[in-house]
């Protein structure tokens, strides 16, 4: 199979909004909206800052105008996404459903939940969530058992959902429940996406700690929750026919390769200019991953713009990316082993390092794992 | 890419299908020379083809896909270079001197031409070294034949020449002041190596994903089994970065007139990036292949021992990291993202 990765650069609008959020990202720092130092270490939720982001119009650029979006590229899209990530701005409570919730709305929700939710989220004032693993699912999708009942005017939904990052924060869930039986000709029919209200009666919500000890993620209860049947997204039973654009968008981003942007930046900072030729060789191979990573990434992007679906070229990246961002800290930590304690001075650094050492584990799990990338790729090869 | 991007592609990789991997190497480089192909970066009013630096790109990323062991990339480069000094580009294969930082040429006072440059890509080969001479800190482009420079062979990994050459007062066939300095060759050395690597990544690529379907172990294909599959997917993933990071770097190329800051990075990235992508992907290769890719029978070593070789050619993945770094770290922390994210 003939790889291509066309070399798209960023147009002029793209490179002209980097500006205006560049200088809205410090003008924010100063005014004591967020920290990004604590940005780097705290996963960011704040209302302030994404209703401010809202007001500028950078949250479902690209939607219709119609639904309070802007008609805007993906490339700019890419650019808002790039500098809130480096800057470690809390974008937490709008970033999912500006990524992929949003955009699932929009393709399949009647016009008047498109009406009532979009502007909503574009506003910065609707928060969304993604349950799709389960106890006993989770690469395996199609294992999902939440199990969505027919009744009177909708469904009657009961089963446990794992790892929903932002299910205390969010408004709505996008759901993957089973709504048939899988069969024996397809064990991927009989699941159905739903839009599920999170204020209503029947869910409960209960922390789950990750090894760092901070709260991200959650265990989401229902006990015959209601939803009504304008709130099924798309057909019913074939939600495996629906996600391959999504999951482009989900896995190509920036945030696959800048998640922890922050530790090479800092690494940069601590060891100074005087370098020796291990830290000078050293930052050099770092650097020059990131930056074929974000020229993939851009390519990918590029791609979507142009109306493709690069499933294959998208899980490329994220498997490149998590991989090389997981060894990241250990590179850094090799790097600084000589440091002079006294001559440098590595508070941050150490709280970075700490910090990163600890969530890396995760980047390669969510979002798809690696095993699952892989098999992706090795179909694309005409292997499977 | 120009209009003519699709018809020198198909030229190109007609010619390699035809002719490469013969035991004698003259039939290809008469095709290829034929074609024009070899004289693609000289305007046509020094003799050359004139096609734009994305087509030659091109045709060296069809070259490097079959493991090309003629002097074309060398003799491409000679004739960019030749084409910036306005000098006329002569018939027969040519190669470019220094191509090692640690080397260096001088420019005597009676316009002669004296040093020595180790690592001389097909020295034996060509007709004529493009040497790039120094005197009082001014670069000279001259044209040299071979005849007259003294060679001591030397072979890289692959069997491909890699001479070292030694110039003792040789005079000139021709000379002149050129505005290019040894860090652009290079850089364009660096970059094209970069673009044949990427082309011979997607080879090995399409070797391993061929044989694990056709070898047939444990009553299956071996690509039916997963930890196969897997193997595949992150030589794919090594091939996906070299042809992006390559191709990037080719296209800044094509599209800045100097090779300022932001065509350092795109260059230096592609070298380090690729170099690394060719160790991991060709152990890949030869794993999935077993024991008849490690015989010389078996084509795959062809690309594998060109793609370890062509890792040292003009700056090893250390030696532009090393560069890269130090401008980085010159820069500052707070200046490194603004770079990278400039385009």
């Amino acid at each position: 199979m003939a790889i291509q990765f066309d070399p798209i650069r960023l147009p002029p609008n793209a490179q002209a909004l980097r500006a205006e959020v560049r200088a809205f990202v410090r003008q924010e720092i100063e005014a004591g909206t967020f920290d990004p130092n604590k940005g780097a270490i705290q996963a960011g939720h704040s209302a302030e800052f994404s209703r401010k982001v809202g007001a500028k119009g950078w949250i479902g650029i690209t939607w219709p105008k119609k639904y309070g979006g802007h008609e805007r590229s993906f490339l700019e899209r890419y650019v808002v996404t790039e500098e809130f990530r480096v800057a470690n701005a809390p974008v937490g409570l709008h970033f999912t459903a500006d990524r992929q919730s949003g955009p699932m709305v929009l393709k399949y929700a009647n016009e008047r939940i498109k009406s009532d939710i979009l502007p909503r989220i574009t506003r910065g004032e609707c928060c969304f969530c993604i349950g799709m693993s389960e106890p006993n699912s989770g690469s395996d999708l199609f294992a999902a058992n939440v199990r969505a009942t027919k009744c009177e005017g909708g469904f009657k939904v009961r089963g446990t959902k794992v790892w929903t990052t932002n299910a205390q924060h969010a408004d709505y869930m996008i759901g993957l429940f089973r709504t048939s039986p899988s069969t024996k000709e397809n064990r991927r029919h009989g699941l159905t996406q739903f839009l599920v209200d999170m204020k209503s009666p029947g869910i409960t919500v209960n922390p789950i700690a990750n090894i760092g000890g901070q709260r991200e993620f959650n265990e989401v209860v229902f006990d015959d929750l209601f939803v009504p049947d304008d709130h099924a997204l798309g057909e019913i039973d074939m939600a495996w026919k629906q996600a391959t654009s999504e999951l482009a968008y989900e896995r190509s981003g920036p945030e696959r390769f800048l998640e922890i942007s922050y530790l090479l930046f800092e690494l940069v900072r601590v060891l100074g200019k005087d370098l020796d030729v291990r830290s000078a060789e050293g930052i050099g191979r770092l650097v020059a991953q990131v930056h074929v990573l974000r020229r993939m990434s851009v390519s990918v992007n590029g791609m979507l713009q142009a109306g493709k679906e690069p499933v294959l070229e998208g899980s490329i990246v994220k498997d490149l990316g998590t991989v090389w961002q997981q060894q990241l800290p250990h590179r850094a930590r090799d790097l600084t082993a000589f440091l002079d304690g006294d001559r440098h001075d590595r508070e941050v650094f150490d709280r970075f390092l700490a910090h990163a050492t600890t969530i890396v584990p995760k980047l390669t799990i969510q979002g798809g794992t690696t095993e699952v990338l892989r098999g992706i790729i090795a179909r694309g090869l005409g292997l499977r | 890419m120009t209009d003519n991007a699709g018809l020198i592609a198909d030229t190109t990789v007609r010619i390699f299908r035809e002719l490469s991997g013969a035991a004698r190497q003259e039939p290809l480089w008469n095709a290829l020379e034929e074609a024009g192909l070899t004289r693609a970066w000289v305007p046509e009013s020094l003799n050359g083809a004139g096609a734009s630096v994305a087509d030659g790109f091109e045709v060296l990323r069809i070259a490097g896909g079959n493991a090309v062991n003629v002097p074309l990339a060398e003799t491409l480069l000679a004739g960019w270079l030749l084409g910036h000094a306005k000098i006329s580009l002569p018939d027969g294969a040519l190669t470019v001197a220094p191509v090692d930082p640690r080397d260096s040429i001088e420019l005597t006072a009676e316009k002669k031409i004296s040093g020595r440059a180790r690592a001389i890509p097909f020295a034996r080969q060509a007709t004529h070294v493009v040497a790039l001479a120094t005197s009082a800190q001014q670069s000279f482009v001259a044209l040299v034949d071979r005849k007259q420079c003294e060679l001591s062979t030397r072979d890289n990994v692959a069997g491909d020449a890699r001479d070292i050459v030694v110039f003792k007062n040789v005079a000139p066939l021709e000379i002149a002041a050129s505005a290019v300095s040894f860090d652009s060759i290079m850089l364009m050395g660096a970059a094209i190596r970069a673009m044949q690597m990427a082309g011979a990544l997607q080879t090995i690529l399409d070797l391993s994903v061929t044989h694990a379907n056709e070898r047939v172990a444990f009553e299956k294909p071996i690509g039916k089994f997963q930890a196969i599959q897997h193997s595949l997917a992150r030589l794919a993933g090594e091939a996906a970065a070299a042809i992006a990071a390559a191709g990037s770097a080719a296209d800044a190329i094509n599209t800045s007139l100097k090779f300022d800051e932001a065509v350092f990075l795109e260059i230096a990235s592609a070298k380090i990036r690729v170099g690394e992508a060719a160790a991991a992907g060709a152990a890949i290769a030869h794993q999935v292949h077993g024991a008849i890719g490690f015989s010389q029978e078996h084509a795959l070593h062809r690309y594998t021992q060109r793609l370890w070789s062509w890792r040292d050619d003009f700056g090893s993945e250390s030696f532009w990291a090393m560069r890269l770094g130090q401008l980085v770290a010159n820069n500052g922390a707070d200046a490194l993202w603004p770079m990278l994210a400039a385009r």
